[in-house]
């Protein structure tokens, strides 16, 4: 099977069934996408199928349609997103270990709703967990992120 | 204040684990500091002036021995250490280091006294010196306990000082120029004419030397980076997807492992047939572990699919199977038998109320699971010469040992690679992950074995907060409240946790009654007994242990009896508190607040006080009625830590302790039915999810005397002041928890 993730072309050799997530992980080594339930609870798996937030552990690989970018593919440490550095700047990660999801989910709101209001980033947000309790500050990333975008 | 009369048959937590029969060695172990792990493989031209630093020729290196669980520690840590080295921020490395005695805790088992943290008398500052001393023999390298900090602030500065003197004096020994007229700046010695000679250029120099001791700390007035905000050395890997955690490594050649156990904690496998496991892709083999089997695959998910299809015959659960048997269990408990220890008998609780009108109440507080996002997991490769884990842990030494343990191995030929963790709250305390994954290396020497649990079954095998009932009443008389007479059943978490270590704990256990009998209000009459529920499930350490069934139980009762009394839940608390810097945290937060101000009909507020782990906490909570349900608008925190050393870090731990502390109220709980826990993933065990926060407001104040961290504290007061704000709404008193079994919430 083919994919395509951050502009590189793979094959892989596995179950049709397999996840989209655990070919990132174990296949192809690319482990920002992270597990964290398996079951479309917690969105720390986020990735973009064609620009649009998705669970990868609810993608079976011989389903995929679609060009998969993940959080490494969205910025660099030296080259970010806006909304990485949106992060950055307020500081948010406390573990991090749901801040790729929370980041891929953050990027593809903005994308469709670059002036978003809180309600609307905790429509979006919501199905992303964060054991560590950094919402209020993932809140004010995305309305700083937002700012930043727009000022171009 | 409660005194405490009993004070030979104290146990200690850790100190009496360790060596039964008290405190007995000589002054010299005492005395003698634990080698210098670093200084045991240095090499030609690296410099090490105490365990904490490493300079050659190349770099600078920072140790920072407190595992990173998103606390922030590992910044906090070098932040002390490079405010007196004076090294330009992030222009060194950091490690978390090797396991060694050099790192024993220095605060942990101070908070195993059975002494109130505001009590500063000789028997209670003692019995904090003798507790040291066990945990300095020993060497317990540790973190928990919000202890960090306070092991940390006055050792890592005083390690940076050494460093920075010593390698003044091989700059003075170089240039002639003597050690008073020399600067340091940006990881350099300056000399007075201007000219920087680069710490890594004298490292070779330096380690000729013999360090220099007893260099005055720095006023704080004159720190450049310690009090103000800091860019966190993780925050750009874990803000780009390229921070590693234990989950994330691979090793060559490694297999992965996912395992199936029995989801009566601790009972044995009786038997199973892998033959479908077997036959499912990518599956290599089958091997059993104490308690149920392990699938070896060539990803991840062909484990965790393998797994699930191992078919298994479980022995049963040595503690009840039903629910409503844990919770009959606690309400037998509140006998004389089962007394574990008086805490406090302030005045004459019993003339109280007689003399007043009583309020009585029942609290209910559940097993809550851990349940970080990173799933346990340990990456283990066994050969006939040593032991190497990679995972991320919270005790790096006892890891060594139970290690060692499985695969025969000296202590000393684990070695461990500690790794940032996906979050713990106390976790990745517990080894029992470890054990499987070296039982399943053992099995292939030779072969690097990285096991991941599913997160079914780390909910499954989860070793929860313990479960506890509270029984209280309280007296009021005259608009006042005069008393309280409180009690608390549980198990006991220490035994449990630290019987999976091999050990056993004499003596009571004052995480029973944590948050109940610590608060340090000057009630004139004041009773708090723990009572030990025995024979229940295995629980295990949940960030604030017990001040969270303890913390509910008391400010809610508390609460009550204020109301009952007619006057001002905040003025009432501030009256029966004499305790300086707890006082001055309850007007804080009141001021923060407005409190008293005039509210929308719709809108209500709680307010509560609970110590832990030496901080005094008081939050209050604004809730408003909406017609989708009640809504969590706002939370004021005040705490006093003694230090705010990095304020954005500060202010970030109290909201997510808030967060963590208002999600699990609301609508978690573990309950067990046929011996295992029902609640298998976040769906049904969901903690707060953004459209739930509130906005909350931290102010970190300064008076306390000693440094304190904040990992924990903010947690245990978020639940009673949620509930106390709810009544004062609805007026509906909510006494057990999670609370929407009872309410509806947004």
């Amino acid at each position: 099977m083919k994919l395509t993730v951050n502009d590189t072309e793979h094959e892989v050799d596995v179950d049709p069934a397999m996840p989209l997530l655990w070919v990132l992980r174990d296949e192809l080594g690319i482990t920002g996408p992270k597990y964290g339930c398996g079951i479309a609870q917690c969105g720390a798996c986020t990735v973009h199928i064609d620009g649009q937030a998705v669970r990868s552990c609810q993608v079976a690989i011989g389903d995929l349609v679609g060009d998969v970018t993940t959080i490494e593919g969205l910025g660099t440490p030296d080259l970010r997103h806006a909304v990485q550095e949106a992060w950055i700047e307020g500081q948010v990660a406390q573990c991090g270990y749901c801040q790729s999801g929370q980041i891929m989910q953050a990027a593809s709101l903005l994308e469709t709703n670059p002036a978003p209001t809180d309600d609307d980033i905790d429509r979006a947000m919501s199905g992303n967990l964060c054991r560590c309790g950094t919402y209020p500050r993932i809140r004010a990333a995305i309305h700083s992120a937002a700012a930043k975008l727009q000022e171009g | 204040m409660g005194k405490l009369k009993t004070f030979t048959r104290r146990a200690f937590l850790v100190g009496s684990a360790t060596i039964a029969g008290g405190v007995a060695f000589g002054t010299y172990l005492v005395k003698r500091d634990p080698d210098n792990p670093l200084a045991v493989s240095l090499a030609e031209g690296e410099a090490t002036f105490n365990p904490w630093v490493l300079i050659d020729a190349e770099r600078i290196t920072l140790i920072a021995p407190h595992g990173d669980s998103g606390q922030g520690v590992l910044s906090t840590q070098a932040a002390l250490i490079a405010e007196e080295m004076d090294l330009g921020w992030g222009d060194f490395e950091v490690s978390f280091g090797v396991p060694s005695g050099a790192y024993w805790n220095r605060a942990l088992a101070a908070d195993g006294v059975p002494f109130m943290p505001t009590d500063e008398s000789f028997a209670a500052n003692t019995a904090r010196s003798a507790m040291n001393s066990v945990a300095k023999v020993v060497g317990i390298q540790g973190t928990g306990g919000s202890s960090s900090m306070p092991d940390s602030y006055v050792k890592l500065r005083e390690a940076g000082a050494m460093a920075r003197e010593t390698l003044k004096l091989a700059a003075s020994q170089r240039s002639g120029v003597p050690v008073a007229e020399l600067g340091t700046q940006a990881g350099a010695v300056v000399l007075p004419d201007g000219t920087s000679i680069p710490y890594t250029d004298l490292a070779a120099e330096a380690s000729t030397l013999e360090p220099v001791e007893g260099t005055a700390l720095r006023d704080l007035s004159s720190w450049t980076l310690l009090g103000a905000p800091m860019e966190r050395l993780d925050i750009v890997a874990k803000s780009t997807g390229t921070q590693d955690y234990g989950i994330d490594l691979v090793v060559d050649g490694m297999v992965h492992a996912s395992v199936c156990l029995n989801p009566a904690k601790g009972a044995p496998l009786i038997g199973y047939d892998a033959e479908d496991a077997l036959a499912m892709p990518g599956v290599q083999k089958v091997v059993e572990v104490t308690g149920g089997v392990a699938v070896i695959a060539s990803n991840t998910w062909y484990a965790i699919q393998g797994a699930m299809a191992v078919d298994c015959q479980w022995g049963e659960a040595d503690y009840p199977a039903e629910q409503a048997d844990h919770w009959a269990a606690l309400e037998a408990a509140f006998t004389e038998d089962a007394l574990d220890q008086e805490w406090r008998n302030d005045g004459d609780v019993e003339a109280a109320l007689d003399a007043g009108d009583v309020i009585e109440a029942e609290y209910r507080m559940p097993y809550v699971a851990h349940q970080p996002l990173e799933p346990l997991n340990a990456i283990v490769r066994v050969t006939d010469a040593q032991v190497e884990v990679w995972t991320g842990h919270q005790l790096p030494r006892f890891l060594q040992q139970v290690v060692a343990g499985v695969t025969g191995h000296d202590t000393d030929d684990v070695i461990f690679h500690n790794q940032f963790m996906g979050g713990s709250f106390g976790h990745r305390l517990e080894f029992e992950h470890l054990k499987q994954a070296a039982e399943i290396a053992n099995q292939m020497r030779g072969t690097p074995v990285k096991l991941t649990y599913s997160r079914e079954e780390d909910f499954s095998q989860d070793f929860t907060r313990h479960i506890a009932m509270g029984r209280g009443r309280a007296s009021v008389s005259g608009g006042q409240v005069t008393g309280i007479d409180l009690g608390v059943a549980s198990p006991s978490v220490v035994a449990s946790q630290m019987s999976r270590m091999g050990l056993s704990v004499p003596g009571p256990d004052s995480q029973i009654v944590a948050g109940a009998w610590n608060n340090p209000y000057s009630l004139p009459n004041y009773r708090m007994r723990g009572y030990r529920a025995e024979g229940l499930a295995p629980t295990s350490s949940w960030r604030a242990v017990g001040a969270n069934n303890g913390g509910f139980a008391f400010d809610c009762l508390l609460d009550e009896a204020i109301h009952a009394a007619g006057a001002d839940p905040l003025a009432e608390r501030i009256r029966l508190m004499e305790h300086d810097v707890s006082r001055k945290v309850l007007e804080a937060v009141g001021e923060m607040s407005s409190w008293g101000g005039e509210l929308p009909a719709n809108r209500a507020r709680g307010i509560a006080f609970v110590e832990s782990f030496g901080v005094p906490v008081a939050e209050v909570v604004e809730v408003e009625q909406t017609d989708a349900g009640i809504a969590i608008r706002d939370v004021w925190v005040a705490c006093d830590v003694g230090r705010v050393l990095d304020p954005v870090n500060f202010e970030n731990l109290v909201q997510g302790g808030v967060i963590f502390g208002l999600g699990h109220a609301i609508n978690c709980e573990i309950t067990y039915a046929g011996g295992r826990a029902e609640q298998s993933n976040y769906h049904a065990h969901e903690g707060m999810r953004m459209y739930q926060t509130p906005a909350i407001h931290v102010r970190g104040l300064e008076n306390g005397e000693h440094v304190r961290g904040i990992g924990e504290p903010p947690t245990p007061c978020a639940p009673p002041a949620l509930a106390n704000a709810i009544f004062a709404l609805t007026g509906q008193r909510l006494r057990e928890m999670p609370f929407n079994k009872f309410i509806d919430f947004v």
